[in-house]
């Protein structure tokens, strides 16, 4: 009974540490060092990356999430440190241009084929 | 239907040509503008000369407040320390001087050299507390009002223009 439960907490640390190891690098993944060419914090070896990574390690110890770590980061760095800007009254473009196209460009090519099979006909 | 084609090809190009003015106008280097006008953390900061702490919330004590970030291995900080120099004179200001990343016999040896313009001296040893104040390099000069919100932010050293401006809005 001792050695079930004994396995039990080790799977318990094991998948809690994996977590918290998967989760520091997604965060490290999607923060930009703000003193390399376009390197993200998980990348660079340099001094600021360093001390990004330190504070991250410290934020995810005192409890705070993915999300509650990028806002801290946004408001100290800006929008600028983050890979995946948030969707702000200023990012709207930049968010739903790309879409905007795809069914432009898609609206445009289906009148066109349309248009030569109406021809061919 | 060629009419149509001209006017969307026309769109097309008048946009990539937009799109690549815009980009090329922009600046790349990353700057901290938007941090001006936003309040700085209540946290609390190791002093340099002993272990007890410091809470950023005391400065709402003094009329205006400069942190300046810097180290004795800091070239450009050694260039800016005379403009500090002149600022500490200043009765409206308080400097507070944040230690990073150094040494700190070579600190104070640094200070004793050069001159201590600083009200309160903060250590950092580890560059973390200076997450806390957006700063990415050194030297850096923040200056804050009593409400703990930064009204400018100097990258790089000081210069004697920045030092005007300083001694402009301080006076107010």
């Amino acid at each position: 009974m001792k050695k079930i439960f004994l396995i039990l907490i080790l799977i318990f640390i094991s998948t809690k540490l994996v977590a918290e190891v998967n989760t520091k690098d997604k965060i490290l993944k999607n923060l930009r060092c703000l003193v390399c060419q376009g390197q993200t914090i998980s990348d660079s070896n340099s001094d600021f990356a360093k001390i990004i990574r330190s504070v991250v390690d410290d934020k995810i110890q005192e409890g705070l999430t993915e999300k509650e770590i990028y806002k801290f980061l946004s408001e100290k760095y800006g929008d600028w440190i983050l890979f995946n800007p948030p969707l702000k009254n200023n990012s709207y473009i930049l968010w739903f241009l790309p879409y905007l196209l795809f069914v432009l460009g898609g609206a445009i090519l289906y009148l066109m084929i349309k248009k030569t099979l109406i021809e061919k006909k | 239907m060629k009419k149509i084609h001209l006017i969307i090809i026309c769109i097309f190009l008048i946009f990539i040509f937009t799109t690549f003015y815009l980009s090329l106008d922009n600046k790349k280097i990353y700057n901290t503008e938007d941090m001006v006008g936003q309040k700085i953390d209540k946290v609390e900061l190791t002093l340099f000369n002993n272990n007890k702490t410091f809470n950023t919330k005391e400065i709402s004590n003094y009329k205006f407040t400069l942190f300046n970030f810097w180290a004795s291995w800091c070239a450009p900080c050694r260039k800016e320390h005379k403009n500090l120099i002149k600022l500490s004179k200043n009765k409206n200001l308080k400097i507070i001087g944040v230690n990073f990343k150094d040494n700190k016999t070579q600190a104070k040896e640094f200070l004793q050299e050069m001159g201590d313009p600083f009200f309160i001296l903060i250590k950092d040893p580890k560059g973390k507390q200076s997450v806390n104040f957006g700063v990415y390099g050194i030297p850096e000069t923040i200056l804050v009002n009593q409400d703990l919100e930064i009204l400018k932010k100097y990258i790089g050293p000081l210069d004697i223009k920045d030092v005007n401006e300083i001694k402009k809005i301080v006076k107010q």
